[in-house]
């Protein structure tokens, strides 16, 4: 039997980020739409970074948990990491990891990055330094907490 | 070779373009992806590692778009004989030392991103949006090579490397897109090292690149 619209996105709902489990595929924003029709189930899917490996597992696990649904990856920049979810960066947050910040009209750049304007997840501080751009996946960065000491990640905008 | 798959008729005169691009970003992740355990600084080694998986990532991006839905991109990547390949000989060149690696960084994020740009504005949409989406990761890549470019600035040996690989970086561009190139690295125009040639450098590395795929031609599994 075909699933309807809502059931579609509750068995998405299920589906963990593969490299950051706290936060599903939907809090990520990363489904851009679900149709139904005629008995046919349609997802597009918007990749986070290209070079992320788990793009395929990510659809695989999509076409698993909804039996015959045809994913579709749209690779364009519709997604930014402005579409993570408030429960999404609620739950990022208390994994320990900083949520992005919003994105600007302008690219990011790299002062902004060096600013303190980023808060630690742990303790709350802004007194968090840059540690390294680029972190264990492509989204993430390297910051530290001169208040807690605590190194931690921190999402990039994108 | 058999195998590998017809570029789409569609794109007109694009799949060269676009193919050279992907190439370029193949081969430059491979290069990359060589510092990974080996660079000069901890810091370096996750970043380089880091830009490298991403350009992989958009060269994917590029096969997938010149292969169509139905296609092989791994196919079009590892199937070809070296000459096939139409990358640039500046992602080639295997450089061992710190200071060229990090030019060829930097020259390379400005080529990327002087090309990348205006191929936004392409009147092909998938195109256009493929490269929005990649052009706000390079952000990134190109903060990193920025970073470098300011700290090594009026370092003799950065600066030697740099007017070593310039005839490379000009070649790497179409010619109608060189003067940009001009303007933003401060150099004169050259000679430069065109594309369609190789360096001697590409083959030992299109061997050890391909050699899962030639030593399994019916696909490895893991």
């Amino acid at each position: 039997m075909t699933p309807t619209e809502p059931q579609v996105w509750e068995a998405l709902e299920e589906i963990p980020d593969p490299e950051i489990p706290v936060v599903s595929l939907v809090d990520l924003g990363v489904i851009r739409s679900v149709d139904v029709s005629n008995g046919h189930v349609r997802i597009e899917f918007t990749p986070t970074f290209l070079g992320c490996p788990a793009l395929e597992v990510m659809k695989r696990a999509m076409e698993e948990k909804v039996p015959g649904a045809e994913v579709e990856v749209i690779s364009d920049d519709s997604w930014s990491t402005d579409r993570i979810t408030p429960a999404g960066r609620e739950k990022l947050r208390a994994a320990g990891f900083a949520p992005p910040a919003p994105r600007e009209a302008s690219t990011p750049k790299l002062v902004q990055l060096q600013s303190n304007v980023f808060r630690c997840p742990y303790c709350g501080s802004t007194e968090t330094r840059l540690e390294n751009i680029f972190g264990p996946t492509p989204c993430r960065s390297l910051r530290y907490c001169e208040s807690c000491r605590q190194p931690f990640e921190q999402f990039k905008t994108i | 070779m058999s195998g590998v798959p017809a570029l789409p008729a569609r794109r007109g005169e694009v799949p060269s373009v676009l193919l050279a691009l992907a190439d370029d970003e193949l081969i430059v992740g491979w290069r990359d992806s060589e510092w990974t355990g080996i660079a000069p600084l901890l810091e370096e080694d996750v970043a380089f590692s880091s830009i490298a998986q991403n350009e992989i990532g958009h060269a994917r991006a590029f096969y997938e778009l010149l292969v169509g839905p139905d296609g092989d991109a791994d196919a079009l990547a590892f199937d070809r004989q070296p000459d096939d390949y139409r990358c640039a000989p500046l992602v080639e060149l295997h450089l061992l030392e710190w200071a060229p690696t990090i030019a060829r960084r930097w020259l390379y994020e400005v080529v990327d991103e002087i090309r990348i740009t205006a191929l936004k504005d392409d009147p092909d949409p998938a195109l256009a949006g493929l490269a929005a989406k990649i052009d706000r990761e390079e952000a990134y890549h190109r903060m990193h090579a920025e970073m470098w470019h300011d700290r090594l600035r009026d370092e003799p040996r950065f600066r030697k490397a740099v007017e070593e690989l310039w005839p490379y970086a000009l070649g790497a561009l179409p010619a109608e897109l060189r003067g940009e190139l001009v303007s933003r690295v401060g150099l004169s125009e050259v000679e430069p090292v065109e594309r369609g040639t190789h360096s001697e450098d590409l083959g030992p590395l299109w061997e050890e690149m391909t050699t899962v795929r030639r030593s399994a031609p019916a696909g490895a599994q893991w």
